[in-house]
This record gives C-alpha cells, sequence and structure tokens, in this order.
C-alpha cells in the first residue's frame, strides 16, 4: 500500500498519462503518442519542478474529480481551464499555470477545458506507472503505456511515489490563443487534386467534425475533388498529414494516429502550429494556408524559441 | 535505389522508390531502412518503409530536411545478405464464424470457395511491411485470380487474428480495428507482443509465410 495517492471519483471523458511520447516504433505500427499540446504539457512539468520527460494527466473536456491521500503535494494544471480544489466545505476556484498544494482528504474537480479540447495536470512527484519503450504515453487504441493502455477509470487508485519536498509557489503569465488559420506545406500527392479542389483547400472554411480524437481530426467543408486516384498504395504517415480519401472532406493525422495509410496526401501541417490545432473544437471554422518549407523552418525556430523563453520565466 | 526525396510536412524526408509494387524495389526499401537503422542519425526519430517508400522522420529541433537529405544522398547501403529473414507457418481457421465475407468473394471472384483456399494455403507470402495498427503484416503476393477490391462498406470492427485480402495483399489483423479488407479466415496465433520490447511484432519486413488450415477444434484448443 502506497500512503500516498489520488482516487478517482469521476475519470472523465479521455483522461490518460502522457510524456514525450516513443520513438523510432513507426516500422512496427506505434505511433508517437504522447501529450497532444506539447507546449503547455512542458509549462506543467516547469511549475512543478519537474524534468521536461515526466509523466503528466492530459484530459479533454471534462477532467477528472480526484480525492487525494497523502502527505502535502505541489500541483499544477495547464491549458484553458476551469476546476475547483475542495479543503473540507471550502471550495476555491482554481487558477491554471500557477502551482497550489493538496493536503490529505482534498479534492480536485476538473470541470472543464474552455474553447479548447486538452488541459494538463501534473504533480510535484511521481505517478507510480508502468512503461513501456521507455514512455509512460497511453495509446489506448493499441493497449500501450502506462494505466494497462487504458484510460482512467471511475474508481481507481493512483499511486504517488517520491514527492519532491519543495513547495515553491510558481506562476506564468500564459494566455492560449486560439488559431484560425492553419499553415500547410503543399502534400506529395496535391496534384491529385482538380484546380478547382486546390482553389476550395486554401480559400474555403473547415469545420471541425465531431469525430476528431487522439488519433486524427476530421474536417467538413465544400468537397475536394480529386481527379486522378482516391487511393494511394499504403505508405507510411506523420502527425500533421493532412490525407483527403473518396468523400472529399480532409482528416489531419494527430499523434496517435495509424502509422499507414492509403489516401491522397494534400498537405502536411506544420510544425509550429500542432500544438495549437490539436485544440479546436468541433465546431471551429478554419483555413488552410500555404507556406514554403523554408518559412516552416523559420516559423517553428520562433515558436520554439518563444516556448523555451516562457519555461524559462517559471 | 531512390528515385527522388521530397519533404513531407517540415519534418519528414519522402523517399520515392518508384511506382510500381514488387519484392525487388521493396527489398531496396528494407535496405535502405536497415542501413539507416544501424546508422543512428542524430535527430531521426522514425522511419517508415512501406512497398516502395520510405519515410523518415526527424526532430526538426536538431536537424533539418536538407542536412538529412545530405546524409541520406551520401548514405552506403548495407549488402543483402547480411539481413536476416524468417519464414513463419501461420495456422489459420476457416470455419463460418471466422470467413465472415468468403460468400461475398465467391461472387466477386467468380469462384468457388475451396478454389479460393486450394490457391491461398498453396503460396509463400513475402512481408512488405507491417504498420497501420501496431504488428499488422503486409503480405505478397495473392494470385492474379484472388485479388477483389476492398469491402463497400469497411467494417466498424475486424475481429483480432482476422485474416485479410485485397487486392495483391494479405494481412493479419493484430488487434480489433476498423478495416475494409475481405476477411477469409482468423489465426489463433498472437502476431503482436507489446511485453516483448526488443521484438514485439512475429512477422517483420523481408520475412516470409505460409498460412496452414486447421480446424476449429484446434484453433479453440490453440493457446492453452
Amino acid at each position: 500500500m502506497s500512503k500516498n495517492f489520488f482516487k478517482i471519483i469521476r475519470a472523465g471523458i479521455n483522461s490518460t498519462f502522457q510524456d514525450l511520447g516513443r520513438d523510432n516504433l513507426y516500422h512496427i505500427g506505434i505511433p508517437f503518442s504522447g501529450a497532444m499540446d506539447n507546449r503547455n504539457y512542458l509549462f506543467a512539468n516547469k511549475l512543478t519542478g519537474n524534468d521536461h520527460n515526466h509523466p503528466a494527466i492530459e484530459f479533454a473536456y471534462l477532467g477528472p474529480h480526484l480525492k487525494y491521500y497523502g502527505e502535502k503535494l505541489n500541483v499544477a494544471i495547464t491549458g484553458d481551464v476551469t476546476f475547483k480544489i475542495k479543503k473540507g466545505d471550502n471550495s476555491i476556484d482554481g487558477e491554471c499555470y500557477q502551482t497550489f498544494i493538496l493536503e490529505n482528504n482534498d479534492e480536485l474537480d476538473i470541470i472543464s477545458t474552455n474553447k479548447s479540447v486538452y488541459g494538463y495536470l501534473t504533480i510535484s512527484g511521481k505517478f507510480d506507472l508502468k512503461f513501456q519503450w521507455s514512455s509512460c504515453s497511453t495509446n489506448i487504441k493499441a493497449n500501450i503505456g502506462s494505466n494497462n493502455g487504458e484510460k482512467l477509470s471511475d474508481n481507481q487508485k493512483i499511486n504517488v511515489k517520491k514527492i519532491n519536498q519543495n513547495f515553491v509557489n510558481k506562476k506564468l503569465n500564459y494566455i492560449n490563443t486560439k488559431i484560425e488559420n492553419i499553415r500547410v506545406i503543399k502534400g506529395t500527392n496535391f496534384d491529385y487534386f482538380s484546380k478547382e479542389g486546390k482553389k476550395i483547400f486554401f480559400n474555403n472554411e473547415f469545420k471541425v467534425s465531431k469525430l476528431s480524437d487522439r488519433m486524427g481530426m476530421r474536417l467538413e467543408g465544400k468537397k475536394i475533388e480529386n481527379i486522378v486516384d482516391t487511393n494511394i498504395r499504403s505508405e507510411g504517415l506523420i502527425k500533421g498529414v493532412i490525407q483527403v480519401p473518396a468523400d472529399g472532406n480532409p482528416i489531419i493525422m494527430l499523434s496517435d494516429h495509424g502509422t499507414i495509410g492509403g489516401y491522397p496526401k494534400i498537405g502536411v501541417v506544420i510544425s509550429a502550429d500542432y500544438d495549437k490545432l490539436v485544440q479546436l473544437t468541433p465546431g471551429s471554422r478554419v483555413k488552410f494556408q500555404e507556406v514554403d518549407l523554408n518559412s516552416a523552418e523559420n516559423l517553428f525556430k520562433l515558436y520554439e524559441l518563444e516556448t523555451q523563453n516562457l519555461i524559462s520565466q517559471i | 535505389m531512390i528515385k527522388n526525396i521530397s519533404n513531407l510536412g517540415d519534418a519528414a524526408l519522402y523517399c520515392d522508390f518508384g511506382k510500381e509494387v514488387n519484392r525487388k524495389i521493396n527489398s531496396q526499401v528494407i535496405r535502405y531502412f536497415k542501413t539507416i537503422q544501424k546508422e543512428n542519425i542524430a535527430g531521426v526519430n522514425n522511419l517508415t518503409p512501406s512497398y516502395n517508400k520510405l519515410i523518415i522522420s526527424f526532430d526538426l529541433k536538431k536537424i533539418n530536411f536538407n542536412k538529412l537529405k545530405k546524409i541520406i544522398d551520401n548514405i552506403e547501403i548495407i549488402k543483402n545478405d547480411s539481413i536476416q529473414n524468417k519464414k513463419f507457418e501461420i495456422p489459420v481457421c476457416c470455419e463460418e464464424d471466422f470467413s465472415l465475407d468468403i460468400k461475398k468473394l465467391e461472387e466477386k471472384l467468380k469462384m468457388k470457395e475451396e478454389k479460393i483456399y486450394g490457391s491461398f494455403f498453396e503460396k509463400e507470402f513475402f512481408c512488405y511491411m507491417t504498420g497501420f495498427i501496431a504488428g499488422m503484416p503486409f503480405l505478397g503476393d495473392l494470385d492474379k485470380n484472388l485479388r477483389a477490391k476492398r469491402l463497400d462498406t469497411p467494417r466498424v470492427k475486424v475481429p483480432k487474428g482476422s485474416i485479410g485480402i485485397t487486392e495483391q495483399f494479405t494481412n493479419i489483423y493484430t488487434f480489433e480495428s476498423p478495416g475494409g479488407w475481405n476477411i477469409i479466415g482468423s489465426t489463433p496465433l498472437n502476431i503482436f507482443n507489446s511485453s516483448k520490447e526488443n521484438e514485439p511484432n512475429l512477422i517483420n519486413p523481408g520475412d516470409t509465410v505460409t498460412f496452414k488450415r486447421i480446424s476449429k477444434k484446434k484453433y479453440l484448443n490453440y493457446n492453452e
């Protein structure tokens, strides 16, 4: 019996353990996984004094409601999240990007992510987890990673070990912004699409569909017409690839994507826009904007510099 | 040899080995894959070999397209004989509960069930690639008369162990998964084992596979 643990009163919609994910397994069919919004994940770990590849709980929309038993623990939540901390009869509104302390019998109720999908919870300690291929990241599709490859479930217990006794209060001033123009590089099958189809892709709005998850984001809009072939010989995929199947609606590959696919690739989302892309809620309207490789590389450098700069402020 | 290298987004190389799908081209893909894997190039974080393409993903914080392309352009490819390939015999039960699409296939191919199975079980297959879902092998080539299109509407759930065929290929569903291949049987053998971190896949690219028909009784007792 561990003396420090969380009891899950309500698990939430899709709460999983995530870190930076696992490399070098695409060739056997295992995707990267890892935290969807890398930047918010990194902020959470820095706030609670952890290294950058330390397991966090990622939640989507409705997060977990937890009760804590044990020694004092520092906790941080990042994203655009509404949550409450309950200490006895006292209920306090929580604030993101600011550490707070949980003590024996306190409750943490993560009520919702606002106008966004994912949020992160980290602690100044270690969740007691089993790693696979040196990562805790849970891929529920292939049952890989911590928690037997499954999402958190109601009434389960999460043990905590090695609490870091440094309770410095940390804070970051950060406001999440919503992306409307997703920047993309043309895909390897861009010329499979009609002139009109290409125009629609870059000029029309698309709506994020409800059928979106950690594997992929489906979009709806005016049909993008294919004039060559609606199938290609199956080949590798990476996150950010936009495939257009026969129905003419784009699908963007996200962190738990299938490693191989047979639909034409019209574009690839640039690395700098990925963290914001995954936060788009169903119903959001987006446009695609073309950039070249050189600009994409520079935009990523800028994004990375900004991230590191923000981390150094914590 | 690689015919052309282009960029797939800003963090991957797209190596094109040509349009055709055959063992010769695929063997080249696999040789490149194994060489690059051995080289352990800093910044490369994933390799995805497929029939006639190789995708090399990298960490944009550590390397970029042009630098990596230069390395790949000048890489010395290891010889064929240093690659060890294995042979497998996979047990398959084709009883009614498992051969979900055999009746439809009889119509599609205008062939009797016995003929379809006769041709399928006679063949030695070659593993072109693994993936889509963890450990799923893509095996070829089916005889020309067994080549059928995918289902019009893919199944939401194909049971684990199912053997599917489409076009010139056959595969094994290592997990319950959505899928549109024509299901002709099921294997009780575990093809993917995530607890074996060094070698989770039973079948790897370059390996050869034959299938052996087994009874339902044998299927049900297989893992006991």
